[in-house]
């Protein structure tokens, strides 16, 4: 290099860089900018739709709404069943598939051999994750409500949706395995610990809150599902709680959609109105997440 | 820091000297001890890692309550042989140990000897310090929880093996604190805290310092000193300063191309008490990579 690339003026603006190579790197960013607040103006635009059309409703008398049932008169009309029902569901899909796929998740990270098996299994995985949620519906229909004869019940929903989120909890719980370094297990072995004494003990402690927070994400998918629940033959409208496993439930969602299709307008605020609380549901279940994410993940 | 135990980058001019003051640092009588009871012998050791051998024909005795260490360039197979010794090695898919591997004259490659048993015995420190991310307290008492041992007290246990690593006084009032929050040096001596937990028989340790700044090099020196009243000591290490300061006897290990192939396959060269490795080596290599003039 001679001495003259050191001149002052090279390191003037314009120099190398265009002006035109400028203002391209300044387009660039205005357009990513733009895609980002793309997506924040319509979560704003939804929640504010959905707050203007059904505040008034919820808030008029809150009590009501959350523990009646559904009546022939939107002002009498409430939504304990449908809650009640989406609380169940949840509890019982975590119940069914958490075990399943943190168990599905350490087999395939630290026991199964890597061979060609192995491999289409994992590659089936990532493609189930992306199944639509009505073909699910499907097969929930055709195994737990038809074959097993469960019926549309509590158990053949809580069946299908934990079958749904199983890709998706397997795939972050693989990940979160994965993160834990190898001297861990390395460290736990030189002590004498067995295969399962190592994994157990401290692959799974350390893994488990990345588990949990892709479980919770998984979760609250489920909970605002309505098409696979539509499909196995869930009610849309039911006036009493469920007692036992085979009993039929509704849920948060199958009730919006069936509010939403009446004439009355005061049903659509009721529908707006059952909106905010499922909502509001789903912001506490990922409030939830991104806090165990933050105060739990280790920093290695 | 006391003399002889300064740890600097390797300066060539300096280095024969200060490898002569290492040795001179050390107590005569520990210089002088006799062969010590047997407990390792290696026959004629090959490994093979898949179809690559990693290290051919090592045969060498290591003495109980003697700090043997094990020094060469990279690639020369050190650490690759220490994994021998407690069968970490079987962890690494494709690995191969060919020859005899005795431990008090039992075959530790033998039919029906069970590795977690072996680990159980032989235990290891790492090159990273890699404490759980668990407490202190955790940590230390993992190990005797994993093996079923059923101490009178825990808490005395685990008081007992930090003392024992020279971490205690700073880690006493900390002990449900989480041990990822400790600095390298204590980490690394929360690992030996937690490697004698276990009473083990012999402690293996590969390269324990060289993630360590010299103040916790030194300290973890002086701490091998006192270990090995109880324990055999292995040491891979990169740091001949650190051989000729701390072991009894050392094995220098180098690699060399095989016929053939291109691939370097490591081997021992030389195999004596550490004053002699370092004063007057037999073999021209040893004398070359201790003088510095290669490695």
């Amino acid at each position: 290099m001679t001495a003259e690339a050191f001149a002052p003026s090279t390191l003037r603006r314009g120099a190398s860089r265009t002006a035109a190579k400028i203002t391209l790197d300044v387009a660039f960013s205005v357009v990513l900018f733009v895609g980002t607040i793309v997506g924040v103006i319509a979560l704003a635009t939804l929640i504010w739709t959905i707050v203007d059309n059904g505040w008034a409703r919820l808030a008029a008398d809150p009590i009501a709404f959350l523990s009646n049932y559904v009546s022939r008169l939107p002002a009498r009309s409430g939504i304990k069943a449908a809650l009640v029902g989406s609380t169940y569901l949840m509890v019982l899909t975590a119940l069914f598939c958490f075990p399943v796929g943190v168990g599905a998740a350490i087999y395939l990270e630290e026991f199964a051999p890597r061979n060609r098996v192995t491999n289409f299994v994992e590659a089936n995985i990532a493609n189930l994750a992306g199944v639509p949620s009505v073909v699910y519906g499907l097969l929930g229909l055709g195994i737990f409500a038809r074959f097993f004869r469960m019926g549309p019940s509590l158990l053949a929903g809580a069946l299908t949706l934990a079958v749904m989120s199983l890709p998706v909890i397997i795939v972050a719980a693989r990940e979160a395995i994965r993160a834990v370094p190898e001297s861990i297990r390395l460290g736990a072995y030189a002590l004498g610990a067995t295969k399962w004494q190592a994994v157990r003990r401290q692959v799974l402690p350390a893994a488990l809150p990345g588990t949990l927070t892709g479980t919770i994400l998984a979760l609250s998918r489920a909970i605002g599902e309505t098409a696979p629940l539509l499909v196995i033959g869930l009610p849309v409208v039911i006036f009493s709680l469920p007692n036992d496993l085979r009993d039929p439930v509704s849920a948060l969602p199958l009730l919006i959609f069936n509010w939403t299709s009446r004439p009355q307008a005061a049903f659509a605020e009721a529908a707006a109105a059952a909106s905010i609380v499922l909502l509001a549901l789903l912001l506490a279940m990922n409030a939830v997440a991104i806090f165990l994410r933050n105060r739990y993940t280790i920093r290695w | 820091m006391p003399d002889g135990r300064t740890h600097v980058k390797e300066d060539e001019q300096r280095h024969e000297t200060r490898i002569a003051d290492a040795l001179k640092a050390r107590p005569v009588e520990d210089r002088a001890a006799a062969a010590a009871e047997t407990v390792f012998r290696l026959d004629d050791v090959h490994v093979h890692y898949g179809r690559f051998l990693a290290l051919r024909g090592v045969s060498l005795d290591v003495g109980k309550n003697e700090i043997t260490a094990f020094i060469g360039p990279s690639g020369c197979g050190k650490s690759t042989l220490i994994r021998c010794l407690n069968r970490m090695n079987d962890l690494i898919p494709g690995a191969r140990v060919e020859g005899k591997v005795e431990y008090h004259d039992q075959d530790l490659y033998g039919d029906g000897v069970d590795p977690v048993e072996v680990r159980r015995r032989i235990g290891m420190v790492f090159q990273k310090p890699n404490p759980f991310p668990k407490s202190i307290y955790e940590n230390v008492a993992f190990g005797p929880r994993v093996i079923g041992m059923k101490p009178s007290s825990m808490d005395d246990l685990v008081e007992q093996s930090l003392r024992d690593a020279a971490v205690w006084d700073e880690v006493k009032d900390k002990l449900k604190q989480n041990a990822l929050a400790l600095s390298g040096g204590q980490q690394q001596r929360l690992c030996i805290a937690r490697a004698i937990a276990v009473s083990p028989d012999v402690i293996l340790m590969d390269e324990p310092c060289s993630a360590l700044d010299p103040v916790s090099t030194a300290r973890i020196e002086d701490l091998m000193d006192e270990l090995k009243r109880d324990y055999t000591i292995v040491i891979v290490t990169h740091n001949m300063q650190q051989a000729a300061r701390v072991s009894d006897r050392t094995a220098f290990f180098t690699a060399e191309a095989a016929e053939g192939t291109g691939d370097r396959t490591g081997l021992l060269v030389e195999y004596d008490r550490t004053d002699a490795i370092f004063t007057h080596p037999s073999d021209k290599r040893t004398e070359d990579y201790i003088t510095g003039r290669f490695g």
